[in-house]
């Protein structure tokens, strides 16, 4: 049984060598396959190479680039020799290269290309322990003197050398590897303060693909594109521990630029992306839907309500009628078929999105064409993911239930706190952060939860950002916000409540579509001001507040909320520049508005000052309706 | 590549007089000089599109080779099949084709199968076709545009088709390749991208290359020579540093007074 990954590629190679397929890149516009012998082979090559080099346990191999087979083979290699990789982001600037190869005791760096060469030849002089930095694109660096620069396949070359003065170096190396050896440094994402790094067994790798792969089975000849950053757990996960554990087929893309086009020609069984991918690929949808003409737009619009009436009914967990089975026939033959083949979702078993919350437009958008979209929870420190949806219980504001081996309990202060064989060894040389987080072998997520009715866990925001109401029931205004947001007549929420006795929310219109939806009814308005004090609109947003609340817990609903006569604007410094709210700003200078919330009064009048963009002012006087829910 | 005493007229008109030139093996000469100065004559008559009245252009396509071809009498398609590719100041692509079936066009004078064996047999011509296609893929590869292979021309950018362009010339795996003005009207980025890729032919590919260029920054800072023309004749050659402080030059581009 195969305790390591190393030794996981030996088998997979024992058992399919040159009769599978384990890796394919996409070069000179053509699919080019790698077999799990030819795997290995590089593998050890490389392993020997670095060993020639110098390569010891005690060393680390830093690897940076695009989702390549080389940047596989150096993890691969540096723990066939007992020693542990590092993914360094390929975006990161020289400094943050410096930081983690320097923090981590990188010894060699395997890096892709000139752009990448330039960036750590930039702080070289401060990395002294670093003996090599290899290469595999070649391109641009023939006139680089630099003597510590060598190719890829040069140091494959020494590695073959080497194997035929040492036969059986190799396979002794990996034979004497342990489960419970460091396998990688997983750089944490840290949006605060520099970047720690993970460390990550063997067992917690290995574990948690086992029990992933055991609630969403895959096989040997599945397809997958890897095309996420492979320095992210999340891609390391699928590409590397899932890959070797299944023995399904990775497929690296010709270059970032045209992934969409790599996913569709190899129509993959299983994808893994962040929302904004889904995003991006229901908007292109959209779009080309809006260019068509109108016969095709009309077919589709009858297809897609009737594939939303299909994903209500199995959301809802009844059994669809006869016909309504048959007209979603019809639809996936007359669109969804296309649809999903045109973006390569045909033959996907199931999908995975996580790491930030995806409407549930979008969410209702992927299930009406029959993909299996699922949301996931996780994080580097438990090797990836920990909680997804089970096939057949998708629920939108949730993440799902644990997969197996896994215990997710909910501490007092009301943190997510996972025990599993994947939850990792420590932090690399931080004491201090590593006794913060994991406790009596729970690891602390810094992230607040709670469980619903069904066992499915609901992640509501980072602890530290999560408030109390003074009954004591904590809620996050940005998860209320969020939920808030997703209805397209919704632009910007800001919700209040700390140390109140209920939530309350200041919403903004979205001026253009609500202005549009006005329009359609025969509502007449003047300005931004006059339209949100309609009547007709608090009514439409009413629904959108109440359907908020149904997925929040009693206590934390939203009570009362009132439109905002303006909108939030960052040159009045109420949002920052990435659109984010400025709470503490606005709570002071709408406190009348929020005492009014807390009132009771049913209307207030306001006076405010606004910037136009030349810089002179003006004020506005109006009156405001405060909307009381249930 | 010698030329020598070259002369071209169009009625009374003299674009090239008696110009003199040397092209040496595996450098990067750069032609400079003001607008009708002659240098797009000088690459015409190279590439055979006039015919110049006097003078000679002797190609010598392998070292040893003392004796050389003469270039002047011949036709623009003999000079291409010879080693000799270009692109132009204005783009000149197939702009409904897509950017493959344009450098696919780029092998046509490498291929074998005619109309006539393609009907009896279409073996050899699948073979060829395959053989071309791995040629030109590693074009695309060398240039980076494989997001846009499959793109038709017209509905590229500026900068893209320029390098599509240069692609279709590389295609024909030339041993000299002329590029009339391969940077103009493209933005800083573009440029410096269009310097990397002439760089990375002359060095990594082995292609000498002389190209017309108006951006002297360019100029001074990949060519290896550097040759000046003023209506119609050659006042100097030599190396960026020479031309930059030779007096004939700075006379043609700043006028009498200044000099």
């Amino acid at each position: 049984m195969a305790e390591t990954l190393p030794q996981l590629l030996v088998e997979n190679a024992e058992r399919w060598g040159d009769g599978r397929i384990a890796l394919r890149e996409k070069e000179y516009g053509i699919w080019q396959p790698v077999t799990w012998r030819e795997y290995l082979g590089h593998v050890k090559a490389f392993c020997l190479g670095l060993v020639h080099l110098g390569l010891t346990p005690e060393d680390t191999v830093g690897i940076i680039g695009d989702n390549r087979p080389e940047w596989v083979y150096a993890e691969l290699a540096a723990q066939a020799a007992g020693a542990r990789s590092v993914g360094i982001y390929q975006d990161s600037i020289a400094e943050e290269i410096l930081y983690i190869a320097d923090h981590a005791d990188v010894t060699f760096l395997v890096v892709e290309d000139q752009e990448q060469v330039d960036k750590v030849l930039e702080v070289i002089h401060r990395l002294p322990r670093v003996r090599k930095v290899i290469y595999h694109d070649p391109r641009g660096l023939r006139n680089y003197p630099e003597p510590l620069l060598m190719a890829f396949p040069q140091v494959e070359e020494l590695g073959r050398a080497y194997e035929a003065e040492h036969p059986g170096w190799f396979e002794a190396s990996v034979a004497r590897g342990k489960a419970t050896d460091i396998a990688i440094l997983s750089t944490t994402s840290g949006t605060t303060s520099r970047p720690k790094l993970a460390m990550l067994t063997h067992r917690n790798l290995m574990s948690m693909a086992r029990n992933l792969m055991a609630v969403d089975p895959l096989e040997p000849g599945d397809e997958y594109v890897s095309f996420l950053p492979l320095a992210w757990i999340g891609e390391q996960m699928m590409t590397i521990n899932c890959g070797l554990t299944v023995g399904f087929t990775v497929n690296f893309p010709e270059e970032p630029e045209t992934v969409q086009e790599n996913i569709r020609e190899i129509g993959p069984q299983v994808i893994f992306s962040p929302p904004r991918i889904w995003e991006n690929m229901l908007s292109t949808v959209q779009v080309k839907i809006e260019d068509t003409t109108r016969m095709k737009r009309a077919i589709y619009r009858w297809a897609l309500e009737v594939g939303y009436q299909m994903a209500d009914t199995l959301f809802e967990r009844r059994r669809p009628s006869l016909g309504l089975r048959l007209r979603y026939r019809l639809a996936d033959w007359l669109v969804f078929a296309m649809l999903k083949d045109h973006l390569g979702l045909r033959r996907l078993k199931r999908c995975y999105t996580g790491g930030a919350a995806l409407g549930p437009d979008v969410f209702r958008f992927y299930h009406a064409l029959g993909v299996n979209l699922k949301q996931i929870y996780g994080q580097t420190e438990v090797g990836g993911i920990s909680v997804v949806h089970r096939d057949g219980e998708i629920k939108f504001h949730t993440v799902g239930r644990p997969i197996p081996e896994t215990e997710v309990r909910i501490s007092e202060a009301g943190e997510i706190l996972t025990r599993s064989p994947a939850v990792f060894v420590g932090y690399y040389r931080n004491p201090e952060a590593t006794a913060e987080t994991l406790q009596d072998g729970w690891l602390h997520s810094g992230d607040a939860g709670y469980f619903d009715e069904d066992g499915h866990l609901v992640v509501i925001d980072r602890l530290k950002d999560v408030m109390a109401l003074r009954g004591g029931t904590r809620f996050s205004p940005q998860f209320i916000e969020n939920k808030l947001k997703f209805s397209q007549y919704i632009r910007e929420a800001v919700v209040f409540g700390h140390d109140r006795d209920y939530v309350t929310a200041m919403i903004n219109i979205d001026f253009a579509n609500v202005g549009k939806w006005a329009e359609r009814r025969h509502i007449a308005y003047t300005t931004y001001t006059d339209l949100a004090q309609k009547p007709q609109v608090y009514a439409l947003i009413r629904r959108d507040v109440e359907r908020t609340n149904a997925d929040l817990p009693e206590a934390a609903r939203i009570r009362r909320f009132l439109l905002l006569h303006k909108e939030l604007d960052a040159d009045d410094a109420e949002l920052t520049r990435t659109r984010k709210v400025r709470r503490r700003f606005i709570a002071e200078r709408y406190q009348h508005i929020i005492q009014a919330l807390y009132s009771g009064q049913e209307a207030l009048e306001v006076e405010t000052e606004i910037t136009y963009q030349d810089g002179t002012t003006a004020t506005i006087q109006t009156r405001l309706h405060i909307e009381e829910v249930a | 590549m010698a030329i020598q005493a070259l002369s071209l007229r169009f009625g009374g008109v003299a674009a090239l007089t008696r110009v003199s030139l040397e092209i040496r093996r595996g450098e990067i000469l750069a032609v400079i000089g003001p607008n009708g100065a002659g240098k797009t004559s000088l690459l015409n008559s190279i590439s055979g599109l006039y015919r110049p009245q006097e003078g000679s252009i002797r190609f010598f396509p392998a070292p040893d080779d003392e004796e050389g071809v003469e270039l002047t009498r011949r036709r623009p398609d003999e000079i291409a099949r010879l080693g000799i590719a270009r692109t132009f100041q204005n783009i000149e692509l197939f702009r409904h084709m897509t950017v493959l079936d344009n450098l696919l066009l780029g092998r046509h004078i490498h291929m074998r199968a005619n109309v006539l064996t393609g009907g009896i047999w279409w073996g050899l011509a699948q073979r060829e076709e395959i053989e071309h296609r791995a040629v030109v893929e590693e074009i695309i590869d060398f240039l980076e545009i494989e997001p846009i292979r499959r793109q038709p021309v017209g509905t590229l950018s500026y900068g893209l088709q320029k390098r599509v362009e240069l692609g279709r010339a590389l295609a024909l795996e030339p041993q000299i390749l002329l590029l009339d003005e391969p940077m103009a009207g493209m933005n800083v980025e573009e440029k410096e991208d269009m310097a990397r890729f002439i760089l990375d032919i002359n060095e990594e590919r082995g292609v000498t290359v002389v190209l017309i260029e108006h951006d002297m920054g360019v100029v001074m800072d990949i060519s290896d020579r550097v040759a000046v023309l003023d209506f119609g004749s050659k006042i100097a050659d030599g190396s960026p540093q020479e031309i930059r402080s030779h007096p004939d030059v700075i006379r043609a581009y700043l006028g009498q007074e200044h000099a």
